[in-house]
């Protein structure tokens, strides 16, 4: 047979056994391996795509997470500082308070003691009414008969007086 | 991997060596690289070893066609003779004979009939379905039982074959809106070529997809695929090619035209000539040792066959992906929406 004229036997046997071929494997073949392929092939996608959004809500919980924290934290930290703030008002109350109370208890104690000394002096006065009373008592039971002593004595018991 | 790649060329070529050595046993004064052509064209038999002269032989149906007597069913053992094998005029039988060109031919020269018969290429082509088909249902019945695993056995190996040529051949060429529907057509034409070309390797076997009968029958399949499925913008560049002036369309509608044979004429010749040479080459490395009849030779030549032979096994998987490459460069050509200029 001829290397470059084709025969025509094998040119009808080949056109028959390959659409053979052809219509076996694109059925039977073909079609259950490229469908299983791409089926195969989304699902892999789909698992990939599901473990990204898997690892995206992760991240998103992680952030919110410690949003929560720094909010927490921050509040934390403005109570602290309220706190203290009100702690040192009420101390700062209680001084003044204590201040005032003092100098109340100050300027009743100088009255008390001015209204004692008012009424030592006024004792005293009294005192000095009655001892004066008495001296001229004396005076005039004992020395009304001598004009000198009676006049020393006067001057004796004015001198005292005077140093009152 | 290597190891064994070269284990089994080695093996390849000593089998390969015996036959051929056989063949030339057969007669000495016969021309001593006769078998390459021999072994390159088809035949009416299917010729395994010679020792002596004892021929040992596949005799294969002659089947033939004719208005008048309808079909006919021989063997080609009895158009030869018995002895020696030898086909001629003087070996006809019930009005038809193989002449010395292992033509079928008819004692009336006028008579006109068409020949169907099984030969070493047809038969080789049987063969070659069969273990396609074998192979890749095997593949197929994996995914079918375990749907949604991971591939094993025949699936494995077939699996990545498949997307390659899904992802790399079909859809850069044709496009995702349509490589779809030619991934099977390109997968089957993949399988055969690559599968008969393998195979072809073998010694004693066929020169199946180095013959033009098969490389044409494939380019035409390719052709009406392509054609068959051109749409609109296709045609109008091939008859009416737009945005070239009038005269300039006398020149190029004969160019678009005989574009679209030239396509599935590269094609076959293509296929044709680079297996074909493949084993003219192997073949005539194996005929240097009975030219030349010296031991040195004969090891030189070994080491060349062994070469060669791991270089025909590249070449042959080369051979599969570009006839596929094409083939969907052409359909990728014929269905492609263009962007109108």
């Amino acid at each position: 047979m001829d290397l470059i004229i084709p025969g025509s036997g094998l040119i009808i046997w080949q056109i028959i056994g390959f659409s053979i071929l052809l219509y076996i494997l694109a059925k039977f073949a073909w079609k259950p391996i490229l469908s299983a392929l791409e089926e195969r092939e989304t699902h892999i996608d789909e698992a990939l795509k599901s473990a990204e959004m898997a690892r995206n809500e992760m991240a998103n919980l992680k952030a919110e997470n410690e949003k929560i924290i720094q909010e927490a934290k921050i509040e934390r930290d403005e109570m602290l500082l309220k706190a203290t703030e009100t702690a040192r008002m009420i101390v700062e109350e209680a001084k003044e308070k204590a201040q005032e109370e003092g100098a109340k208890m100050i300027e009743n104690a100088k009255a008390a003691i001015q209204t004692e000394k008012d009424a030592a002096l006024e004792e005293v006065k009294v005192q000095v009414g009655v001892l004066s009373l008495d001296i001229a008592e004396k005076l005039l039971k004992k020395n009304f008969s001598k004009d000198a002593a009676q006049q020393a004595l006067v001057e004796e018991l004015v001198r005292d007086l005077k140093l009152n | 991997m290597f190891r064994k790649f070269l284990c089994l060329s080695i093996l390849l070529s000593a089998l390969t060596l015996i036959f051929s050595q056989a063949t030339h046993a057969a007669g000495d004064e016969e021309d001593k690289t006769g078998f390459i052509m021999h072994h390159v064209k088809d035949s009416h038999e299917w010729h395994f070893a010679t020792f002596g002269n004892t021929h040992i032989t596949l005799p294969l149906p002659v089947i033939i066609y004719s208005s008048d007597r309808g079909l006919e069913f021989y063997m080609s053992s009895q158009f030869q003779n018995h002895e020696t094998h030898v086909f001629g005029k003087e070996y006809a039988h019930n009005g038809y004979y193989i002449d010395e060109h292992d033509h079928l031919k008819a004692v009336d020269e006028d008579r006109s009939f068409l020949e169907l018969s099984i030969t070493k290429n047809v038969a080789m082509l049987f063969i070659v379905l069969a273990i396609v088909i074998w192979i890749i249902l095997s593949a197929a019945s994996h995914y079918k039982k375990n749907p949604g695993q991971s591939p094993k056995g025949a699936a494995s190996f077939i699996e990545p074959i498949v997307v390659f040529v899904r992802d790399e051949i079909a859809l850069p060429n044709i496009g995702h809106h349509k490589y779809k529907k030619f991934t099977p057509y390109l997968l089957t034409i993949f399988f055969f070529i690559w599968f008969g070309n393998l195979l072809g390797l073998f010694p004693g076997a066929a020169n199946l997809t180095g013959n033009i009968a098969v490389t044409a029958t494939l380019a035409i399949f390719t052709f009406f695929v392509t054609n068959i499925n051109g749409n609109r913008d296709y045609w109008k560049h091939v008859v009416a090619t737009p945005g070239v002036p009038l005269p300039l369309l006398l020149i190029i509608v004969p160019v678009e035209i005989i574009g679209l044979f030239t396509k599935p004429f590269a094609l076959m010749v293509r296929l044709f000539v680079a297996i074909t040479a493949g084993h003219i080459v192997i073949l005539s490395f194996i005929g240097l040792i009975f030219v030349f009849e010296s031991l040195a030779v004969g090891l030189a030549s070994t080491v060349m066959v062994v070469f060669i032979n791991m270089i025909e096994l590249l070449v042959a998987t080369i051979q599969a992906y570009v006839f596929t490459l094409f083939s969907a460069m052409y359909i990728g050509q014929a269905v492609a929406e263009h962007e109108h200029h």
